[in-house]
């Protein structure tokens, strides 16, 4: 189930899911994210907005998280999953992985967007058949810094190392856009999918 | 490191994909869903759909192509011709669209450009620019509008340089001596525009060969080429293009 905060363009992720012959439903009755077999929160918006958007859902979202429900956050979705971000200010976000949103070290163009390549670690279960390495499609102008614990992650080169994508437990996170990144992405979404289907 | 982006370009009227030479003598090169279905399955890095009519009948019908095309398309596409508000952008975008591209309403409105890129953010905003030589002042072009047919005073480098001040986030540069020849690009334009702005510049108009794609990137100084002869009529694959491009050196996502 895609988590819908009534903002930007979530047709896209749903399309993507749609067409790899998945179920999807856009919603953020706390009753439906209860019963879903995965949640989704896709990219979009600026962090403040897209939390104040997700609003009276988050708690709902955290709970399902905790009693182990896959959740792939997608983007600015990924970046809600840590602690915080300081995109236009200070924001709180739900805190599920530990760890930061932080601009991109200077240096480098910003926004971070177009194909770039990310290394795919072996533990990494949404990266299935993808490894070793894959171009996915980016578009952001912060990323997550990881923090301490028990988190998988797979990172990018933009002159420095960026976070493409993290894993703790049943919680996903994908910087990039797995909707927009062509065959790689529909099989990351497929994979993310399968995830679901095996936890029900 | 970003890979160098492949990027065909489809130029929609009347519901088909056409192609001319020099933005004359349309030739049908296919359904635009359909022709947007297989560059997306073949590899493409990223679409580009011109509407070429752009009347205000036609402005729903590219609505409502944007949504076909955001069901079967699953890499970034950017959406342009006729666009003059906010408001269509937003459309556009709700619709699936990445990216949308202005072109005649940014040169006579300049405020939309900054505008969009407030509301929707820089990535969005696309600053397409049709680009004639200067019949009077050497090394110099002139920006075109109305599909190519209105030259005005306005000079290519310098809007370019003010687009990017404004907030595109890109500007897909096409030379209109160039369009459709197969000829090669126009890459004496392409140097002193991706020289002149911090943005990525898109090269279009004139690819025949897959030299010419190279000779963009590398003499051009372009971090995209876009192409449409030279797919729709079947010359070369895309994955040729990107092959070609990875054995010469270039960062590709192959």
């Amino acid at each position: 189930m895609v988590i819908d905060y009534s903002v930007g363009n979530v047709r896209s992720v749903c399309n993507a899911f749609r067409h790899i012959g998945c179920e999807v439903e856009l919603s953020r009755d706390p009753a439906k994210i209860e019963k879903a077999a995965g949640l989704v929160l896709p990219g979009v918006a600026a962090f403040g907005y897209a939390m104040k958007a997700l609003g009276s859902a988050a708690q709902p979202v955290r709970h399902a998280a905790a009693a182990g429900k896959p959740v792939l956050g997608i983007c600015v979705g990924h970046q809600m999953l840590f602690d915080t971000s300081c995109e236009y200010g200070p924001h709180k976000g739900l805190g599920l992985i530990s760890g930061n949103v932080v601009p991109i070290p200077p240096g480098q163009t910003v926004p971070h967007m177009g194909w770039n390549l990310v290394e795919l670690p072996e533990d990494m279960d949404l990266f299935a058949d993808l490894r070793p390495a894959k171009h996915f499609y980016f578009a952001h102008s912060y990323y997550a810094q990881v923090g301490e614990g028990q988190v998988k992650v797979a990172y990018t080169d933009y002159g420095s190392p960026l976070t493409a994508s993290v894993q703790k437990g049943n919680i996903y996170g994908v910087q990039f856009h797995p909707e927009k990144s062509g065959k790689q992405g529909l099989q990351v979404l497929e994979n993310f999918d399968g995830i679901c289907r095996r936890n029900v | 490191m970003l890979t160098k982006r492949i990027i065909p370009c489809l130029d929609v009227k009347d519901n088909r994909v056409v192609k001319g030479v020099n933005f004359l003598n349309l030739r049908d090169a296919g359904d635009p869903v359909e022709l947007g279905a297989r560059y997306s399955d073949e590899g493409a890095d990223e679409l580009v759909f011109l509407d070429i009519t752009a009347t205000i009948r036609s402005r729903k019908t590219i609505v409502d192509l944007v949504r076909r095309v955001a069901e079967n398309v699953f890499i970034p596409f950017t959406v342009g011709g006729g666009i003059q508000t906010v408001e269509q952008i937003d459309e556009l975008l709700r619709s699936g669209a990445e990216k949308v591209s202005v072109n005649t309403a940014a040169v006579t409105n300049p405020k939309l450009i900054a505008q969009a890129a407030k509301r929707f953010g820089n990535q969005c905003v696309v600053l397409a620019i049709d680009a004639r030589r200067s019949k009077t002042r050497a090394g110099r072009w002139q920006v075109c509008v109305k599909a190519g047919s209105e030259p005005t005073d306005v000079d290519v480098v310098e809007w370019a340089v003010r687009g990017e001040e404004l907030g595109a986030g890109e500007i897909l540069l096409t030379s209109m001596d160039a369009d459709g020849t197969l000829a090669g690009y126009d890459n004496e334009l392409n140097r002193a525009v991706s020289d002149a702005v911090n943005i990525p510049v898109i090269a279009s108009g004139g690819a025949g060969k897959l030299d010419h794609l190279y000779d963009a990137i590398v003499q051009g100084g372009a971090d995209a080429v876009l192409m449409a002869s030279i797919t729709h009529f079947d010359n070369y694959t895309i994955t040729q293009m990107k092959e070609y491009l990875r054995d010469r050196g270039l960062p590709m996502n192959l």
